[in-house]
């Protein structure tokens, strides 16, 4: 035995330990989504099998009962407005900032910059003043103007690609006779769509799984977003823990789905935008 | 942030400027003057609402002992600062801080290994890249739920014991030091993909060449990682280590909704949190935010000082 392989030995030893660590606490929670609750009490351990494998009964009970629904919509609609707000605004920040010398501009980068390094819990408790003298506290709005507010990670990603467009394309546009809003619509936004796709992805993450925002922000019950409806189970269901799990197992899905069906993009993503 | 010029490299290189048209006439150049301000307007207002008001409004609260909500608030110079410095339970959250910190150096050493070793041929690779990096795109309630159930009384590591022969009725949460060791934990498990995939495109950003010519010179895998791998990575890697100082002294999620803070688990933004919104009392809850922000701001100084190269090319 070569000391090559016993390199590679412990080098897939040390992968599939790491494979286990993060996996088994996340298979445990669907097997104990999947028992029943005489399962529960008949103190099996954690490990032990549910005896029916499709008994789905404990996410009818998380679905109904934690207002899952409602909670997926209202998520869904702060990601809608968050989402668009964002790709907007950091499109249109890093097309002036890239294509247009003006007064100031470095003051405006510099301002952008800065904020990077304040990090958003530091201020909530000021926030949380100004959010509310505009009436958005218990609303809806009041995450989205969040998010949408804050994002430099995303005007960064657009600077980048705003950069690589040649600016000859913009200028044989003006010479036919194009304005500012027409090469940044026609010209522009089109040819950002990588980067669109990047901060979509990285942003729409963000977003969803998000908990102190919504938490300060909106403590209605209606306006639950899946976090915090998540979070309420720990009254309710406080020993159910085969509910629990269940609605863990809810909320963590869409994120599995998106993962394997972008799995390259959302990679490429984290690369390019978590490194604020 | 050089992950970030790492990953420009890959792009095509920008286009020689073309010369400009011919000036345009006056009214037209005053026109060019407005237009980027038309598509800065929205942004700006949003950065200066949400970002630069709240902190002048914040530390302008911090002198003084309003409660957020009452019409009268009556300044105190310093007082809420001396507060904070004097009252050794406002204090001792910083020493939670602690376990975090300790738990990122893991994290980090954990991340660069499988960076390291998942950069060179690997079978299932791509399986491996995400099992490692999932945890980090999981709902941090889901995964707080997750763990509470890990460390139950007869939960998933008490059986996982249990097998090995190990039987404890040790309760992880029920002491100060374990249940901040198990939640740092916590952290640990869900991070690690995060640096993972920021050192492994890093370390792919190194041209593969380096390499031939190294196992040339007879280099094995440690010099490689010593000597190309190591430097190649530096800024990413001094990035980390200011993401992570920030990190552990901002934690609030895992804590917050595994334990609420109990069992001497409270951090540094649970108790502002807390002292805000439950005590009302904004004035030191400012206080407190300020003092969080400056050592921030200081560590991320520091930071640039010791790394220069790593300068924000935003410009």
């Amino acid at each position: 035995m070569t000391r090559r392989a016993v390199a590679r030995t412990f080098v897939y030893l040390s992968l599939v330990l790491a494979v286990v660590v993060v996996l088994l606490p996340l298979g445990v929670i669907v097997l104990t989504s999947l028992k029943s609750e005489q399962e529960m009490a008949d103190d099996s351990g954690a490990l032990s099998l549910p005896g029916d494998l499709l008994n789905l009964h404990n996410y009818v009970t998380a679905f109904q009962d934690g207002e899952m629904l409602a909670a997926f919509a209202n998520t869904a609609f702060i990601l809608l407005f968050a989402v668009a707000g964002t790709v907007l605004i950091g499109s249109m920040t890093a097309y002036a900032i890239d294509r247009f010398t003006f007064r100031f501009r470095k003051l405006v980068i510099a301002l952008f910059l800065v904020a990077t390094l304040v990090p958003g819990v530091t201020t909530q408790v000021a926030t949380f003043q100004i959010v509310n003298s505009f009436g958005m506290f218990d609303t809806l709005w009041a995450p989205i103007a969040l998010y949408m507010g804050t994002d430099i990670v995303s005007i960064y990603i657009f600077l980048q690609f705003v950069r690589s467009i040649p600016v000859s394309l913009d200028e044989s546009a003006r010479l036919d006779g194009a304005n500012a809003f027409t090469i940044y619509r026609k010209i522009i936004f089109p040819l950002l769509r990588p980067a669109i796709a990047t901060v979509v992805i990285v942003k729409g993450i963000t977003v969803y799984n998000d908990f102190y925002i919504p938490f300060l922000y909106m403590p209605s019950e209606d306006l639950g977003v899946i976090s915090t409806s998540l979070f309420r189970f720990k009254g309710p269901f406080a020993a159910h823990w085969e509910t629990i799990s269940a609605g863990a197992v809810l909320v963590i899905l869409p994120t599995l789905a998106a993962f394997l069906s972008l799995q390259r993009f959302i990679y490429n993503g984290f690369m390019k935008g978590a490194t604020r | 942030m050089a992950g970030r010029r790492a990953a420009r490299r890959k792009e095509p290189p920008p286009a020689p400027v073309t010369p400009g048209p011919p000036a345009p006439p006056r009214r037209a150049h005053l026109w060019r003057g407005v237009t980027p301000w038309l598509f800065l307007a929205a942004p700006l207002a949003l950065l200066l609402t949400f970002t630069y008001a709240p902190i002048v409004n914040m530390v302008a609260y911090s002198f003084t002992d309003w409660d957020g909500v009452s019409p009268e608030l009556h300044y105190t110079g310093a007082g809420n600062y001396t507060e904070l410095l004097t009252r050794p339970e406002l204090f001792e959250v910083f020493f939670v801080s602690g376990y975090y910190l300790a738990a990122s150096v893991l994290q980090i050493v954990a991340a660069l290994y499988f960076a390291t070793i998942l950069s060179f041929n690997v079978r299932f690779r791509n399986f491996f890249k995400g099992v490692l990096f999932f945890p980090y795109l999981i709902n941090g309630v889901a995964i707080g739920f997750v763990f509470l159930y890990f460390f139950q009384d007869g939960g998933t590591l008490d059986s996982v014991l249990s097998v090995f022969g190990v039987h404890t009725d040790h309760a992880w949460l029920g002491t100060p030091t374990s249940a901040n060791i198990s939640l740092a934990g916590v952290s640990v498990w869900r991070y690690t993909g995060l640096n993972f995939v920021l050192f492994l495109g890093a370390i792919q950003s190194i041209p593969g060449e380096l390499y031939e010519a190294a196992e040339l010179d007879g280099a094995n895998r440690w010099h490689q990682f010593r000597y190309i791998i190591a430097p190649g990575i530096k800024p990413v890697l001094s990035l980390t280590v200011i993401l992570s100082i920030s990190g552990s002294l901002s934690v609030f999620e895992i804590p917050y909704i595994m334990t609420g803070g109990a069992t001497g688990t409270e951090t540094f933004v649970i108790q502002t949190v807390k002292l805000a919104f439950q005590f009302n009392k904004t004035g030191l809850a400012s206080a407190a935010a300020v003092v969080l922000l400056l050592i921030v701001l200081a560590a991320t100084w520091v930071q640039r000082r010791l790394v220069p190269d790593d300068r924000v090319d935003l410009v």
